[in-house]
């Protein structure tokens, strides 16, 4: 009889999470950043339909980085469970919060149970009715749950990221600038030039109706952008 | 809805690979929470709530859907203001007649389903589709049909690819007919519809078809009981909307108010 390696379990938590994060690493950032009217999500993407954002809920919005098959299925399951909710209860019901601790249980267990952990972040975002009632959450690839103030980054180069936005952003400004702030910030940190048609953004707006998420085109981006 | 078997919302997430299509009904059926009404025998002693005329044409831009606001039960008026059009996503419309608590379950369960499946696979069904699955879900209804609790939608909405209106009908077995001009269900239903076959005219612009369509409410609302007209003095009017390029658009109490004075006032 063979006797199995002993592994301790700090190396094996070691191993996984070191496998995870390089996953991560390797993808492109997205930034979530607070405005006037509501939350905006960019990042680079050249694929047009392999989307990174999402519409989750009539408040609610989804992000994520890594494996795209694995933050599809966490994008789909979090439509089900906001929707099996909302149908369930009342449409006001469902919150960001509720969404956010589903996918830190979800990914904590991934992490512990599975073969292999998840190579995946995620941001939830949740808009009300004012600005006071904003709230943005970040789920890592072992279930850790944080909420982010104001602005945030996940994804390659997410430190260098999340430190120009400190520097760059300055209160809650209209949508265009916050663009171009969002957009300054991760070319200047990827050192590359992105065009119009090669970014993904999306809005929560809080003027836009019932149902908040928006996505930006390229036309729009580039409006924006050129405005500055 | 939720029986007392059934479980709650389950948690933490429905990530398992056993959904594979983006139906919301389907996850439904397979947390158990499919909304169930299992009458034991005919219903006819029961006096439930029921929604009578509403109706659908096509104009220039797209299509008018039109609704009474009164609910009956048995010889009862149950509710004065009730509403019986709603939108089904940005584009399209439905009006159900028919018993009212099953109608708004209904409603709520196909508004689901459209906005499931455009949120999962990123893009709306085509127009078609919606009227298919509408017809599918008023089929799984055929056995409370049968005992009394009846339910017929009728659905309109602006097709996105053949850039026009479209209006459907349906039978209480899931028969699913596309109708040309004008259609009406209810009943006061047969009443509005030989006001529109006489009235109806092609290309009408939208204060035509908004007029004809507070017309044929009218109209039905003299001959039908169940149906109630335009009560201008506790200020209740017909719910109206359209359904043009830009989209489910609710035409204002404003804009509704003075046209179906008019219509009252005009009426032989």
């Amino acid at each position: 009889m063979t006797m199995p390696f002993y592994v301790p379990p700090e190396q094996l938590i070691k191993d996984r999470a070191e496998f995870a994060r390089k996953g991560i690493a390797r993808g492109r950032p997205i930034v979530i950043v607070e405005y006037a009217d509501g939350v905006l999500m960019m990042g680079e993407n050249s694929s047009g339909t392999l989307h990174k954002l999402s519409e989750i809920y009539d408040r609610v919005a989804f992000a994520g980085v890594g494996r795209f098959s694995e933050f599809e299925s966490l994008r789909v399951a979090g439509i089900r469970y906001a929707d099996l909710k909302g149908f369930s209860y009342g449409r006001g019901d469902v919150s960001g919060k509720g969404l956010a601790n589903a996918y830190s249980q979800t990914l904590g267990q991934i992490f512990t149970h599975e073969v292999k952990p998840y190579e995946v972040e995620v941001m939830v975002a949740e808009i009300g009715l004012d600005p006071a009632a904003t709230e943005m959450y970040r789920i890592e690839y072992d279930g850790t749950l944080r909420d982010i103030v104001r602005f945030g980054a996940m994804g390659g180069n997410e430190e260098q990221l999340t430190e120009r936005l400190g520097e760059a952003v300055n209160g809650l400004t209209a949508l265009p600038e916050t663009v171009r702030v969002a957009a300054a910030a991760i070319e200047e940190i990827g050192e590359n030039h992105i065009e119009p048609s090669e970014w993904e953004a999306a809005v929560l707006d809080r003027t836009g109706g019932r149902r908040m998420f928006r996505r930006l085109g390229p036309d729009e981006i580039e409006a924006a952008r050129a405005a500055g | 809805m939720i029986g007392e078997d059934q479980p709650g919302v389950p948690g933490p997430l429905p990530l398992d690979s056993g959904l594979p299509d983006a139906s919301f009904l389907t996850l439904l059926e397979a947390y158990g929470l499919t909304p169930r009404w299992a009458p034991l025998g005919p219903v006819d002693g029961l006096e439930v709530p029921e929604g009578t005329t509403v109706l659908a044409l096509r104009y220039a831009a797209g299509v008018v859907m039109a609704g009474d606001r009164r609910a009956t039960a048995g010889n009862v008026i149950a509710h004065k203001r009730v509403q019986k059009v709603f939108p089904a996503d940005d584009y399209a419309a439905v009006a159900i007649s028919g018993t009212a608590g099953m109608a708004e379950e209904l409603i709520k369960l196909f508004q689901t389903e459209l906005e499931h499946y455009e949120k999962i696979e990123g893009t709306r069904l085509s127009l078609e589709g919606k009227a298919n699955y509408l017809a599918r879900m008023v089929r799984s209804h055929l056995p409370l049909a049968f005992q009394g609790l009846v339910v017929v939608p009728l659905f309109c909405g602006f097709d996105e690819v053949e850039r026009t209106g479209k209006l459907y009908t349906f039978d209480v077995v899931g028969g699913r007919y596309e109708e040309q001009d004008y259609a009406t269900t209810g009943s006061g239903g047969a009443e509005a519809k030989s006001f529109l076959k006489a009235s109806y005219h092609p290309g009408l612009d939208e204060d035509a078809a908004l007029r004809l369509g507070i017309e044929a409410l009218v109209a039905a609302a003299e001959e039908d009981t169940a149906t109630g007209g335009p009560d201008l003095r506790r200020g209740i009017y017909p719910n109206v909307v359209t359904v043009t390029e830009d989209g489910y658009t609710v035409v204002a109490e404003e804009r509704i108010a003075p046209i179906a004075a008019d219509v009252v006032e005009h009426r032989p």
